[in-house]
């Protein structure tokens, strides 16, 4: 982690040092300046505006529709909005009223939030203390074990869903005893709450894991020699040092159960199903009716979103961890 | 435990994510506090142990409703209290406090992960309803219809271009904006559809997709961009095999911005000296890049092509939203979770085994990875 956390630094740090350079060559003599501008001249410039261009325009397109009243819509392209402004939120009210037998978008907007929250924390706790575990307690087979967990990222999620399905619709039993009884769907969010936590699992251990092991180990053995145990270097010195993994992996964890369709439509089904399903039930059954789909959509995005925008620095460094060890 | 669950269903929305915040963090806290008394010595401690080996299987016979687990709950702790005296050589109290900070997340593993693989495994061999034994036939099944076959070649297109396209368009944009002005900002736009929902994404290209009659004005872009250089609107989701190049768009757009920001991060970590160096020697720009940046950044771009190629590979939600596998657009994930909706759970559970088997060699690339970098540390 160190060296990502340097590259970081290093990334903020020049960003205020950078601002004089130009873009494009420039007769820049430092040795730092004769780096800077290596590759990047006129066409590359370009290039990166096309890229730029091409990755904001649909999401662009998106947002203007969804404010354009519902006719203009179909009658016009969204471009032509800017020599016509014409701003309105119906969409937004039509498209939250709007949604199946059983619920509306507002609901299942609703329903996300109870999901996601949850879901997100849960596996965290669980994560951080093997995590600690294996970084920490020596025992045998720590190291096998450990690749194990990290290998079970293999098992696609697509393998997992119809047996633990079956498993919450039966219970678990071993012999006669009954471990938990049936969690049907009328128990409500339990059975994603649960699913979700699951599969976040492999992922979690391993990249939190990848912080507490870099901890200094004279800390823990100072602290070990002050007479604390396990339970106390956790919470004194484990949580506080790693809670920026804690919260990249937050944020992580937080988008993929905000964005998954595939868990929410095998276990929340009915009346828990969050925006996601919603939405692609829309799509599925009234494709054409752009108002609807497009306010819609950008409902389900604009929360993700926000939390992308507001907490991106901490997503990266995640994001950073996650693949510069792999 | 049943019965509290429904208790909570009943509550509204976001008063169940308070109580089963709270719950959780009560049993998490006191399983902490019980690794942290467990092994000191001292009358209280004593007295706090006797208190879990009493409350703990009550707690247990409460949640589970059944005595034998109460007792069975009851000889472990006692066994486990034993064995922490017994052993204290390690540090005492040390295999208790193992088992407590990971026994939380084996159970849940071995419940939702291990378990459930070892039965598919098992359902893929067997009939649709998963009582006889059938052996390869569903495997047959997948590799001799054309639209099994259809599915299996999309899933690999997917996995081959995917990958590749998004890191070479992210290399190259962090490339370009390397040290730029208004670095942080061009970032930001292209990091951005990670943010968005593959749901989300589907629509907001679905809509770029739109095509109407030629004698309509066009309201979707790329069809608008078509007439307006004369040519006739497009139903770009609905030629086969095109169509599938026109969703692998889609997943490209989210997944750029991954491994533009991964690999700009690993370009800022390229040690300026060798670059020079090279400079000295009279390489040009692309023979700076090739030869020295490439070369450094190569571990960055092996995890970005593996994640990538993974993702690409377990591709669900964009297939289902933007044609549900129409016009021969299935892909594994797809066809796995229609032929379980149709109740053909042999297919099913097979299609997820195919999906499996092609990730395995990924991963396995990947953990070995790992393990060497382990044993340099």
């Amino acid at each position: 982690m160190s060296r990502t956390e340097t590259e970081l630094v290093t990334t903020a740090g020049s960003g205020r040092a950078r601002r004089g350079a130009a873009f494009g060559r420039s007769g820049n003599d430092t040795a730092q300046g004769r780096v800077k501008n290596r590759l990047t001249n006129r066409w590359a410039t370009l290039a990166a505006l096309l890229i730029a261009v091409f990755w904001t325009v649909p999401t662009l397109g998106l947002f203007i529709s969804s404010i354009r009243p519902a006719a203009d819509i179909t009658r016009s392209g969204w471009w032509t909005w800017f020599a016509n402004p014409a701003v309105t939120l119906d969409n937004y009210r039509d498209v939250l009223a709007a949604g199946n037998s059983q619920l509306t978008m507002a609901d299942s907007f609703l329903n996300s939030i109870a999901i996601t929250i949850p879901a997100t924390l849960i596996p965290l706790c669980i994560a951080t203390l093997a995590a600690y575990a294996f970084a920490w307690i020596d025992f045998k087979g720590r190291n096998a074990l450990f690749i194990g967990v990290f290998a079970l990222q293999i098992v696609p999620i697509q393998m997992a869903l119809v047996p633990l399905l079956s498993l919450f619709s039966r219970g678990v039993k071993i012999g006669n005893v009954e471990l938990f009884g049936n969690l049907d769907a009328g128990v409500g969010y339990t059975q994603v709450w649960i699913a979700h936590s699951i599969f976040a699992l492999p992922l979690a251990i391993y990249l939190l894991y990848n912080f507490i092991t870099e901890i200094p180990a004279e800390v823990i053995e100072a602290a070990r020699v002050d007479g604390a145990g396990h339970g106390q270097i956790f919470f004194r010195i484990v949580l506080p040092l790693t809670m920026p993994a804690i919260a990249s992996f937050a944020i992580f964890q937080f988008l993929w159960v905000w964005n998954d369709l595939l868990v929410a439509l095998v276990f929340a089904d009915g009346k828990v199903a969050p925006i996601t399903k919603l939405l692609a039930e829309i799509s599925g059954s009234r494709g054409q009716d752009w108002n609807l789909l497009t306010a819609g959509a950008f409902v389900a995005i604009i929360v993700p979103l926000i939390v992308f925008f507001a907490l991106q620095r901490y997503f990266v460094r995640g994001l950073l961890a996650g693949s510069t060890k792999g | 435990m049943s019965a509290f669950f429904s208790w909570i269903a009943s509550l509204p929305a976001l008063l169940q994510v308070v109580v089963v915040v709270i719950a959780f963090g009560a049993v998490i806290a006191l399983l902490i506090f019980l690794l942290e008394v467990a092994p000191r010595s001292g009358r209280k401690y004593t007295v706090i142990r006797l208190a879990a080996c009493v409350l703990v299987p009550l707690l247990a016979f409460l949640f589970l409703g059944s005595v034998l687990w109460a007792a069975a709950v009851a000889a472990v702790l006692g066994g486990v209290f034993f064995w922490l005296d017994y052993r204290s050589r390690q540090g005492a109290g040390y295999l208790f406090q193992l088992v407590g900070f990971l026994t939380p997340a084996f159970l849940l593993i071995a419940i939702g992960l291990i378990y459930p693989t070892i039965i598919t495994t098992g359902q893929a061999f067997m009939n649709s309803r998963g009582n006889r034994f059938v052996g390869f036939e569903n495997f047959v099944w997948i590799f001799t219809q054309e639209t099994g076959i259809r599915t299996v070649v999309n899933t690999i297109i997917w996995v081959i271009f995917v990958p590749i396209l998004a890191t070479v368009i992210g290399l190259a944009y962090a490339v370009f904006i390397d040290k730029s002005r208004g670095e942080k900002y061009f970032k930001a736009l292209v990091f951005m559809p990670m943010a968005i929902s593959f749901v989300g994404a589907s629509i907001i290209w679905g809509f770029m997709y739109t095509a109407r009659p030629a004698d309509q004005p066009q309201i979707g872009l790329l069809n608008q961009i078509v007439v307006m250089f004369g040519g006739e609107p497009v139903a770009w989701l609905a030629h086969q095999p095109w169509n599938t190049f026109f969703l692998i768009v889609v997943m490209i757009w989210i997944q750029t911005g991954f491994a533009m920001v991964v690999l700009s991060a690993a370009i800022k970590g390229v040690p300026i000296e060798q670059l020079e160096a090279a400079e000295i020697d009279g390489a040009n720009g692309w023979q700076r890049f090739r030869n020295v940046t490439v070369q450094a950044i190569k571990p960055s771009l092996i995890v970005v092509l593996t994640t990538i190629s993974i993702v690409s590979l377990k591709v669900f939600d964009i297939v289902r939203t933007m044609t549900a596998g129409a016009n021969g657009t299935s892909v594994l994930a797809n066809e796995m979770y229609s032929q379980w909706k149709g109740f053909e759970l042999g297919r099913s559970a097979a299609l997820a085994l195919v999906l499996f088997l092609l990730v395995v060699p990924i991963i396995v690339y990947n953990a070995r990875q790992l393990a060497k970098q382990r044993e340099i540390r």
